[in-house]
């Protein structure tokens, strides 16, 4: 049997990811600096861990409600309420998931029926394009450039607008570029769609990290939005804890009961441990004024100024990210692409960035590089991209050192 | 927060890292980050610049303890005088006033348990306003100053994930 064929066509339709042999060639390689990686270096706080491991000591490992407990729902509602002014309903406004990606999933899968558009800003998390195919709608890319340092604009968004749009995705702070959307940018976006019947999904999965001490705005505040909008959020990146899977949607009690539906059927419910964590994440926060996440963002700060300067000093312009843990230099003036780049810097230097085309053609000429790395590691890959440059300028020709190009991506 | 603050945050953490880093770090000029730090040299709000060593991994024979002091307060001059009596002496790595059923903290280094009792035994318990003394010898330090000392840095995330 030619296993192929029985594979559906709208999972084939879906290219695999782009970075399989560049990950296995990192893991491979001794000595590599790897500035990939999407996730925070800080283990979760000492608090939260020791919550969690006394709860199963005491036995709690049952199902949950396919809600999640009532006890984090109401912890969220307070700091939704508390953070970014929103009002939700634990009893049926908020669910919890498996991590905000599944989030994205089950609300992509609630709302759109077949042939149904989603409008997805790009460059922008891998996820979104291929879950809004899986849930048999159709994804429609709205550019965002750097001149615009990767905001949303609504005149490249205006004109993607028609009868089959169905949604927007709103992630901000963005992953891969560590643009924000002010509430300036917001308001303008809330104009372009107040007269449409479209869904905001609002990723907001990096709430928490935004720097210059201007605090996140969740597009559901904005006035007249919070009808029509699903907040996505979670605790992975806040609290530094990835590995927990846990998230969360709010919004309208009709969009979250349908995805609720979803969720118990495909779930049952997110992990108890990973709950009863996260409540302790967020009753400990409302103690103590979530020192543990201001604490880590003073953190990503300082690594975020070093990581800017460092690429501007060295002739790769990177506009200042202001959110997530990202910084997204341009490297068009090497001539190379960004793949090459990516691939060269590997062998050459063994340093692991992420080609910007990763996250949608429209990175070409940029790559992502993380920051969620100690001040020395940082220091040490600007140093070895540094002499990459040197090197690459020093040939001329666009080769490093005639290596072979190992990697397709 | 202050420049100051963060610059005190930074040194407090690693005291190795150059004023050019902090300025990167923090956003600020580089001379202004020397001379904030110059300042706070000389207003003694940085006192010095030490290491953490974990002297268990070395092979200098080393021993502390923790010495709980019961003193008679002076008139005047309360537990000041007899503090600094203590503290004087270089044996003495810090003095604390506690409360709770002793007066005073102290810690005290030297090669040998021999050492350190010989030092207690003949310097501290006999001062005047020293009424009893209790030694706790250290058998092995775990967390110092804010670090766990054999605590594992290994960055075991995935390589890349997006």
């Amino acid at each position: 049997m030619n296993m192929q064929q029985k594979i559906a066509d709208r999972v084939k339709s879906v290219p695999p990811s782009g970075i399989r042999k560049f990950f296995d060639i990192v893991s491979e390689m001794k000595d590599a600096i790897s500035l990939g990686v999407g996730e925070p270096d800080f283990v979760t706080p000492w608090r939260i861990r020791e919550a969690s491991i006394y709860s199963i000591e005491k036995g709690k490992t049952y199902y949950t409600s396919n809600w999640g407990t009532i006890e984090l729902r109401q912890a969220i509602a307070r700091y939704l309420k508390e953070r970014y002014n929103i009002g939700y309903s634990f009893k049926d406004e908020i669910v919890v998931t498996v991590g905000a990606s599944e989030a994205i999933d089950l609300a992509l899968r609630a709302i759109l029926n077949p042939g149904d558009e989603v409008l997805v800003p790009e460059p922008s998390y891998v996820s979104y394009m291929p879950c809004v195919t899986f849930a048999g709608g159709n994804a429609v890319k709205v550019i965002c450039e750097a001149k615009d340092e990767f905001r949303l604009k609504p005149e490249n968004l205006t004109d993607k607008i028609n009868s089959k749009t169905k949604a927007l995705i709103l992630p901000y702070p963005n992953n891969p570029t560590g643009a924000v959307m002010r509430k300036d940018d917001l308001l303008l976006i809330a104009e372009c769609i107040r007269d449409t019947d479209i869904i905001v999904i609002s990723d907001e999965i990096y709430s928490e990290l935004t720097y210059g001490g201007i605090p996140h705005v969740s597009f559901a505040s904005i006035p007249g939005m919070k009808e029509r909008t699903i907040v996505l959020n979670g605790f992975s990146k806040a609290f530094a804890m990835t590995g927990w899977r846990i998230g969360y949607a709010a919004g309208d009690p009709d969009l979250i009961g349908a995805m609720v539906k979803i969720h118990q059927y495909t779930m049952l419910c997110a992990s108890v441990m990973g709950q009863i964590a996260a409540l302790e994440a967020l009753n400990g926060g409302f103690t103590n004024d979530f020192e543990d996440v201001r604490n880590m963002t003073k953190q990503y700060d300082m690594r975020r100024r070093v990581i800017v300067k460092g690429f501007n000093d060295m002739g790769l312009d990177c506009f200042e990210p202001m959110g997530a843990f990202y910084a997204f230099p341009c490297i068009k003036s090497t001539g190379l692409t960004s793949e090459e780049f990516c691939e060269r810097l590997l062998l050459s230097e063994k340093v692991a960035v992420v080609p910007g085309t990763a996250f949608g053609e429209s990175g070409e000429g940029y790559i992502r590089c993380s920051y969620a790395y100690s001040i020395e590691s940082i220091n040490e890959a600007l140093k070895r991209i540094k002499t990459f440059l040197a090197k690459h300028r020093n040939i001329g020709d666009g080769s490093i050192d005639g290596t072979d190009l190992l990697i397709t991506v | 927060m202050s420049i100051e603050e963060q610059i005190l945050d930074i040194l407090s953490e690693n005291s190795k890292i150059t004023p050019v880093h902090i300025a990167e770090m923090t956003g600020a000029h580089l001379d202004a980050v020397e001379s904030i730090i110059n300042a706070l040299e000389q207003n003694k709000t940085i006192v010095k610049y030490s290491t953490l060593i974990n002297w268990e991994k070395t092979e200098r024979a080393h021993v502390c303890a923790l010495i709980e002091v019961k003193v008679t307060p002076q008139r005047e001059q309360g537990f000041d005088a007899i503090a600094e009596r203590i503290y004087r002496f270089p044996e003495v790595k810090s003095v604390f006033l506690m409360s709770g059923d002793y007066d005073l903290a102290v810690t005290v280094e030297g090669k040998t348990m021999k050492e350190v009792a010989f030092f207690v035994a003949e310097k501290l318990s006999v001062l005047d306003s020293v009424l009893s003394t209790s030694t706790h010898f250290l058998l092995k330090k775990y967390k110092v100053d804010g670090v766990i000392l054999e605590e594992d840095h290994k960055d075991i995330r995935q390589v890349i994930t997006l």
